[in-house]
């Protein structure tokens, strides 16, 4: 339980660092260091799909951001205007909202069940008959492609319409200039 | 408790990151920061104290004493939608570069050109 | 790149792609499956093309390609669904289940893993191609 601790302790600090340094390649560094701290949680929390695929999303998340800052600008030159009405307005609701927000969530967690609790029962049955009704021994693919696969046919058409708006955002032939 | 107060705290600095920053690159790591901080929180609630992965190694009976699984599957299928949204932001963020000359978001809002 | 970087990314994209296969096809035995092992095969192809230069990979690897497979792992991915209805409803597990912890277990899951895996990894190398090759042109 001390790793996890430790390890949400970087990723808070990565993150900070992120938001605030005005090198824009710096800044994207610490994203990557934020979701590498992400990778070794997810393997102390005893999840080692989602450490595989979260450690290649970033890798190539890290690269198409890396490309962006090459083609343009490298510093962040955007001037702060000191202290104008739109920008205190901006910031004196976001923190109201946060204040609500961390009341309420403090109210709700008290209703989750404890951290390390029981199964669900869903989950119960997922776990007792996953092997015997679809002979997969990898529950969570056994969820995904055999119990919830209207789920993933959603999201395979949420990936292939997002890459049809990139290749025709960045097209060359038949744009009017 | 306190892990579920670390999540809220991401959450609240991505938040922070989106509204208040003016340089569009920097919206778009306060976006990433968001989605790793939710992604964080939905496996953290499936977690049990000495859980074992969700894989059946010994054919004869199921898995002693597992995490839950569920929560692990959506998580998946998030983290993938989140890269492809993140690559359609960059495309756009390039082509509002090269028609305006800077990155600024109160000069793009303005409709010069 | 220099004639080092050129040989050894020459040599280590077999091992890469070999490594992504071996994720995507025993997606239902260990952690991994067809997301993980699409995006490892996507990044082999993108090694190769970084090391070769834009001038050299443009003629060999297009993005009309890149198109082409994405289309067919999802029209697979269909195809597998739809063959369902026949015995049953949609995405109904037809094929006959092995003996557990084999490779030829767990019914369609195999399958519909290589189809995921093929739709990934070109959508993701196809995202790669287009960032990549743009030309920037600054608008004075």
């Amino acid at each position: 339980m001390l790793e996890i601790h430790a390890l949400l302790l970087f990723m808070i600090a990565a993150s900070v660092i992120a938001v605030e340094t005005k090198d824009l390649l710096s800044s994207i560094v610490s994203l990557g260091a934020v979701g590498f701290g992400l990778t070794i949680i997810f393997l102390f929390l005893q999840a080692p799909d989602l450490a595989i695929v979260q450690v290649v999303v970033e890798i190539l998340s890290l690269v198409f951001l890396i490309a962006l800052i090459l083609r343009t600008t490298r510093i962040d030159t955007v001037a702060r205007e000191p202290y104008n009405p739109v920008f205190l307005f901006a910031t004196g609701s976001l923190i109201v909202f946060l204040v609500l927000l961390a009341v309420i969530a403090l109210y709700v967690f008290r209703q989750l069940p404890p951290f390390g609790g029981p199964l669900r029962e869903v989950s119960q049955y997922y776990v007792e008959h996953g092997l015997a009704s679809t002979g997969a021994a990898n529950l969570v693919s056994a969820i995904l492609l055999d119990y919830r696969a209207y789920d993933t046919l959603g999201e395979a058409t949420v990936l292939f319409t997002s890459v049809i708006g990139l290749l025709t955002v960045l097209r060359k032939v038949g744009r009017k200039k | 408790m306190s892990v579920y107060t670390a999540c809220i705290v991401l959450i609240a600095i991505g938040l922070y990151c989106i509204v208040v920053k003016r340089n569009l690159v920097k919206i778009i790591i306060g976006f990433a920061i968001l989605e790793y901080a939710v992604n964080l929180f939905l496996a953290v609630v499936g977690y049990r104290k000495l859980g074992l992965a969700p894989i059946v190694i010994d054919k004869s009976q199921p898995v002693p004493f597992s995490v839950d699984p569920l929560p692990q599957a959506l998580v998946l299928t998030a983290i993938v939608i989140g890269l492809g949204v993140m690559a359609l932001m960059i495309a756009i963020a390039y082509r509002l570069y090269e028609k305006y000359g800077t990155f600024d978001v109160a000069q793009i809002r303005r409709l010069r050109g | 790149m220099s004639i080092i970087v050129k040989a050894i990314a020459r040599m280590m994209v077999g091992f890469i792609f070999m490594y992504g296969l071996y994720i995507i096809v025993h997606g239902h035995l260990t952690p991994g499956g067809g997301f993980a092992g699409g995006c490892i095969v996507a990044g082999a192809f993108a090694l190769l093309y970084l090391a070769h230069g834009r001038d050299e990979a443009k003629e060999k690897l297009q993005s009309s390609l890149t198109s082409v497979f994405e289309s067919v792992g999802g029209f697979l991915f269909w195809l597998i669904a739809f063959a369902g209805i026949v015995w049953g409803y949609f995405f109904f597990n037809f094929i006959r289940k092995g003996e557990p912890l084999s490779i030829a277990s767990g019914g369609i899951i195999p399958l519909a893993n290589v189809a995921i895996g093929i739709k990934v990894a070109s959508a993701l190398f196809g995202v790669f191609i287009a960032l990549a090759s743009i030309k920037f042109v600054l608008k004075e």
